[in-house]
């Protein structure tokens, strides 16, 4: 799973009809500080997350497992909105 | 799936039983990838530009054969039209 | 799924069988300002995209084959959704 921050939306008509109805979000990958890494993905919501917030994320077949997303061409799903990310530094 | 174009092929006499009689290529990635080891499934050969579908999916050009791939041509490609973006 | 550029069109005859009658594209990732990342790749089209078209792809099997029609083909990546608009809130 990975962790990441909704930066926009994508429209898009033209589709699979699997993905009729549902949100397309543009997902920043992010280190568990909160920093930007590179990279970014396109996922299918599956928790109502908003702008901004930080969510779970996962990827690759995996996805399909997510809430309605069962046999759909989804590669990467949202599946969680984060409150707290505790972590021990050692 | 990725263009590639066949440099070269592997003969290994031990190998796995599923990929006897499968001919081994060499594809260096087009532009300038890495040059990887595919097994082929069409018939290309030395020069030929092709595509190379990877991972799990790679083994399913075998019909009813679990071929240990993850990397197989599965196209010679005739032409190419693109536009520079 | 990634945002990508439809750049071409592959064209050949000799080929897994289960890619005859569909559009095989040539696509290039994009970044969110739209520039070009990594190396273009190849993908099975499923929505009727066109050279110039920005549009939705899967780099995930069973995605990609099924959105093509097939199951247990090598299909590893497809075009699924011609983009409208993207909607950024913030250019991270």
């Amino acid at each position: 799973m990975l962790l990441a921050r909704i930066i926009g939306t994508v429209v898009a008509t033209r589709k699979d009809p699997r993905l009729e109805g549902k949100k397309l979000l543009i997902c920043r990958l992010v280190d568990p500080d909160g920093n930007d890494e590179k990279g970014y993905l396109v996922a299918v919501d599956t928790v109502h997350a908003g702008f901004r917030e930080q969510v779970l994320l996962v990827q690759g077949s995996s996805a399909r497992m997510a809430y309605g997303c069962k046999d759909t061409p989804v590669d990467a799903a949202i599946v969680g909105i984060v409150d707290q990310i505790s972590q021990d530094n050692g | 799936m990725y263009l590639g174009r066949v440099v070269g092929r592997v003969v290994c006499s031990i190998k796995d039983d599923a990929l006897h009689a499968k001919t081994l290529l060499l594809v260096r990635r087009l532009p300038n990838g890495p040059v990887v080891v595919a097994v082929d499934s069409v018939g290309a050969g030395a020069g030929e530009t092709v595509y190379v579908c990877r991972g799990k999916e790679a083994s399913f050009a075998f019909k009813g054969e679990e071929v240990p791939t993850e990397a197989t041509v599965v196209a010679i490609v005739d032409s190419v039209e693109s536009v520079q973006i | 799924m990634i945002i990508a550029r439809v750049i071409g069109n592959v064209v050949a005859t000799q080929k897994d069988e289960s890619h005859e009658g569909k559009k095989i594209l040539l696509v290039q990732q994009l970044d969110l300002e739209g520039n070009p990342l990594g190396d273009p790749f190849v993908a099975l089209d499923a929505v009727d995209a066109g050279v110039g078209d920005r549009v939705l792809a899967v780099q995930e099997g069973f995605s990609a084959m099924t959105s093509v029609g097939h199951t247990d083909a090598p299909i590893d990546a497809a075009v699924i959704g011609v983009i409208d608009v993207i909607d950024l809130v913030e250019l991270a």
